[in-house]
C-alpha cells in the first residue's frame, strides 16, 4: 500500500487483467469436467433427437441407384423403363438381404397400402434370374402388381428417398404433402387433438392442485411453527415416495376389486364395481395426487412470509373474508401460486409413466404416443419430431417460468 | 390455533372451520393412498382390498407371504441389487462432478454463469420421454444401450441438477474469506478446497448425493428405453408387474420403498438442520 493516490499504470492494468483472467480460468476449470460429461450424456442425445426428426437416410441407403435415376423423372408419367428395371434389381437384392420389410415400412408411411405390394413383389422377384432381370426387369416388376404402373408409387419412393425431410414435422401436426407436393390436411387428425388433450389434462391437473393445495398451504402458513412442521411431513412423505409406488397405490385403490369399489359396494351405494381405472379420470386423479406437493411447497414458502395481521386488519375493519382475501392476500401469494402452477403444468405436460399405467386408451398423453412410436411402430423419426415439438413447448413454458418466477427460487424439500 | 377474534361473525367462524376441514381432507388425500397399501401388503389373500378377516383383526388374515415372495424370487433379488449398483455409481459420478461444478459456479469470477447453470440444470426440466428417446438414438452409436455403463451415465446426468442445487445452496452461506485466509497462509487452492471448503459444505454434498441416488433409484423411463434384461431395476420390475399381471408382491415392494423414502426424508431433514447450524442460522 502506498500513501499516494493510487493510479493504474499500464503495467498494473495488465497485471490486474491477468489476475482476473486467471481467476476466471480457475473458476471455469472446476466446471469443465461436468460440462464435458453433460455435453456427452445429455446435450448430444437431445441434439441427436432433433437431428433425427429431419434426417432419415433409410430409403436413400436401401435403393441409392433407383433414386439417382429418378432424379430426372418429371413425375407425371411412368418413369423410364431403365429406372423400373433398376427398381426390380434393387427389389431382388433387398429380398435377398432381408431389407425389403424395412423398405416396405418406409414407403407405406408415404403411401398407405404399399407395404403388402412391396412384400409380395419381393417374394416374387427373390428367385428371379439376374440376366433376365437386367433384360426385362421393367416388365417383371409391372407384372407383379399393377400399383407399380402408377406414377404416385414412384413419387412416394422419390419423396421417401430424401435424406432431409420436413415430412415428419408435417405428420406431427396432422399435415402431409399431397400428390402435387402441396401441404394439405391429413385424413386422420390424431396429433393436434392429442396435443390439445394433453394441454387440457395438464390444465385440469394444475387447476385441481390449486384448488386442493391453496387452502392447505394457507392453513399451514397460519398454524404455529410446530404444527406446520408436523403437517409438512404429510406433504413431504408423498413427495419423496417413488411415483411408481403412488401409482401402484392408486391401482390398488381403484381396481374393480379394489378398496374404493368394495367400500362403495359395502356401503350399498353401488351393486356392481364401477370402472374407475384405465381412463382419463384415473390419470387425472393419480397425477393430481403425485403433483400436489409441487404446488403446496412453493405456495407455503411464499405464504409463510405474508403477515397474517393484514387479513385480520381488513376483517376487523368490516371487510368480509372473501373480499379481504381477494384484495389483500391473493396478490401477495401470487408469486407462490404462479410458481406452483407453472411447475405443475410443465411437469404434467411431459408426463409418461402414470398415464401409461392407469390411463387406458383415453387417458394417454403426448409422451405415450412418442413412446409408442419409439417402441411399437418403430417410426423413430416421427417420435423425434413429436418429441421436438414437445421440447419446444416445455422450453417456452420454462422461459415463462424463469421470467415470472425466477429459477433461483427453485428449492428442494 | 388460538381463540378466534371477537369481531368474527358466524360466517367468519364457518370459514375458519371450513378451512380447517378442507386442509385436513387434503392431507388425508395426500397420505391415504400410501397408508392403504401398507396393511394391504400383509393380506393373506391375493386381493387388493381388505378382507372380512383383516377388518376384524383376525391374525390369520394377515401374513408375510408377499414379502417372502420378494426374497424367494430371483428376479426381485437381481432387481434390488441392480438398483443399488446403478444408484450408487450414478450418484457418485453426479456428486463428484456436481460438487466441483457448484464450487466453480459460485465463484464471482465464473464466466457465462447463467448459460452454464441453465445447461447443467436442464436434465431436470426436459421431459424424461424426450431424454430417453434422445439417449436411445445417441447411445446406440456407442453400443451403450443395454449396458450398465449406459444406464449409469444416463442416471448420473439426471442426478446432476440436484447436486448443483443443494451444494450451491450450502455454498451461498459459505464465507469466501475463509478460502482467501487459507491461501494467504500458504496452502494450495486444492488443499484449501479439501481441508476447509469440503468439511463445511459436506451436509449439502451428502444431501445432493442422496437426491441423486433417490432419483436413480426411482427412475423408470430411461430404464425402459436404455436397459436390457440384464439391467432390470426395482422400478422396471414394478412397471412390468403393473402392466402384465398385478400381484400383491408389488404392494410389499411398494411398502418397503415407502419405508425407505421415509428414512431418506429424516436423514435429509437432519442434514438440512446441521447445515443451517453450521452456517449459524439456527
Amino acid at each position: 500500500m502506498s500513501d499516494r493516490v493510487p493510479s493504474l499504470n499500464t503495467e498494473d492494468a495488465a497485471n490486474a487483467r491477468r489476475q482476473l483472467r486467471r481467476r476466471r480460468t480457475q473458476a471455469f476449470l472446476f466446471v469443465v469436467p461436468l460440462l464435458v460429461f453433460i455435453l456427452f450424456a445429455f446435450v448430444a442425445p437431445i441434439t441427436t433427437m432433433l437431428f433425427r426428426s429431419v434426417h432419415n437416410p433409410t430409403v436413400a441407403e436401401l435403393v441409392p441407384d433407383t433414386l439417382a435415376m429418378l432424379e430426372d423423372w418429371e413425375g407425371e408419367t411412368l418413369p423410364d423403363p431403365a429406372v423400373v428395371t433398376q427398381m426390380a434389381i434393387d427389389m431382388k437384392r433387398m429380398a435377398g438381404n432381408r431389407t425389403s420389410g424395412k423398405f416396405a415400412d418406409e414407403i407405406n408411411r408415404a403411401l398407405p397400402g404399399m407395404s403388402s405390394v412391396i412384400k409380395s413383389t419381393a417374394r416374387g422377384l427373390r428367385r428371379a434370374d439376374d440376366a433376365e432381370l437386367a433384360a426385362n426387369g421393367a416388365e417383371m416388376l409391372l407384372a407383379e402388381n399393377d400399383r407399380w404402373a402408377k406414377p404416385a408409387t414412384w413419387r412416394a419412393i422419390r419423396s421417401a428417398g430424401q435424406v432431409y425431410t420436413s415430412s415428419y414435422y408435417l405428420t406431427a401436426v396432422d399435415l402431409e404433402y399431397d400428390a402435387e407436393g402441396e401441404v394439405v390436411m391429413r385424413d386422420t387428425q390424431i396429433y393436434k387433438q392429442l396435443y390439445t388433450k394433453t394441454l387440457k389434462m395438464a390444465l385440469i391437473i394444475t387447476g385441481l392442485t390449486i384448488l386442493l393445495g391453496y387452502p392447505l398451504a394457507f392453513y399451514m402458513s397460519q398454524a404455529s411453527p410446530a404444527t406446520a412442521n408436523f403437517l409438512m411431513v404429510f406433504v413431504l412423505l408423498p413427495f419423496w415416495t417413488s411415483l411408481l409406488v403412488r401409482t401402484t397405490a392408486w391401482i390398488a385403490l381403484l381396481q374393480a376389486g379394489g378398496v374404493v369399489n368394495s367400500t362403495l359396494i359395502w356401503a350399498g351405494l353401488i351393486n356392481e364395481p364401477i370402472e374407475l381405472l384405465y381412463n382419463e379420470f384415473s390419470t387425472i386423479l393419480a397425477m393430481t395426487h403425485i403433483l400436489l406437493p409441487f404446488m403446496v411447497l412453493p405456495l407455503y414458502a411464499v405464504m409463510r412470509g405474508i403477515d397474517a395481521s393484514f387479513m385480520r386488519a381488513a376483517i376487523s375493519m368490516g371487510s368480509n373474508p372473501i373480499g379481504a382475501w381477494y384484495k389483500i392476500y391473493l396478490p401477495m401469494s401470487l408469486p407462490g401460486l404462479s410458481a406452483g402452477a407453472l411447475l405443475v403444468f410443465i411437469i404434467s405436460v411431459g408426463y409418461y409413466i402414470t398415464p401409461a399405467l392407469v390411463g387406458g386408451t383415453d387417458g394417454q398423453m403426448i409422451s405415450n404416443i412418442i413412446a409408442f412410436h419409439m417402441q411399437v411402430s418403430n417410426n423413430w423419426e416421427l417420435a423425434a419430431a413429436l418429441g421436438s415439438l414437445l421440447l419446444i413447448l416445455i422450453l417456452v413454458l420454462y422461459w415463462l417460468f424463469d421470467r415470472f418466477v425466477g429459477t433461483d427460487n427453485l428449492k428442494l424439500g | 390455533m388460538s381463540r378466534l377474534p371477537d369481531y368474527y361473525t358466524i360466517w367468519h367462524k364457518a370459514g375458519h372451520y371450513g378451512l380447517r376441514i378442507m386442509a385436513g381432507l387434503v392431507l388425508v388425500f395426500l397420505m391415504m393412498p400410501i397408508l392403504v397399501i401398507m396393511p394391504l401388503s400383509f393380506n393373506a389373500e391375493p386381493f387388493f382390498t381388505f378382507t372380512q378377516g383383516m377388518l376384524s383383526l383376525d391374525p390369520g388374515a394377515y401374513s408375510t407371504r408377499w414379502y417372502q415372495e420378494i426374497v424367494d424370487d430371483q428376479k426381485w433379488r437381481i432387481a434390488i441389487r441392480n438398483s443399488f449398483l446403478v444408484g450408487i455409481a450414478a450418484a457418485s459420478i453426479a456428486t463428484v462432478l456436481g460438487t466441483l461444478a457448484a464450487v466453480g459456479l459460485s465463484s464471482p469470477f465464473m464466466p457465462y454463469k447463467r448459460v452454464i447453470t441453465a445447461l447443467l440444470l436442464s436434465p431436470m426440466i426436459v421431459p424424461l420421454i424426450i431424454i430417453a428417446a434422445g439417449m436411445f438414438f445417441f447411445y446406440t452409436q456407442f453400443n451403450l444401450v443395454g449396458t450398465f455403463t449406459g444406464l449409469i451415465i444416463a442416471h448420473a446426468a439426471l442426478g446432476v441438477p440436484f447436486v448443483i442445487i443443494t451444494v450451491t445452496a450450502t455454498l451461498s452461506g459459505f464465507d469466501r474469506s475463509l478460502f482467501i485466509a487459507g491461501l494467504s497462509l500458504g496452502a494450495s487452492p486444492l488443499k484449501v478446497f479439501w481441508d476447509v471448503v469440503i468439511p463445511l459444505i459436506r451436509p449439502g454434498v451428502i444431501s445432493g448425493g442422496l437426491f441423486a441416488f433417490v432419483t436413480s433409484f426411482d427412475e423408470v423411463v430411461l430404464v425402459l428405453f436404455l436397459a436390457g434384461p440384464e439391467q432390470r431395476t426395482i422400478p422396471r420390475q414394478m412397471f412390468s408387474g403393473l402392466r402384465e399381471q398385478i400381484n400383491p408382491t408389488i404392494l410389499a415392494v411398494a411398502t418397503l420403498l415407502v419405508v425407505l423414502s421415509a428414512t431418506m426424508l429424516f436423514v435429509l431433514e437432519a442434514l438440512r438442520r446441521r447445515s443451517a447450524r453450521l452456517r449459524g442460522q439456527e
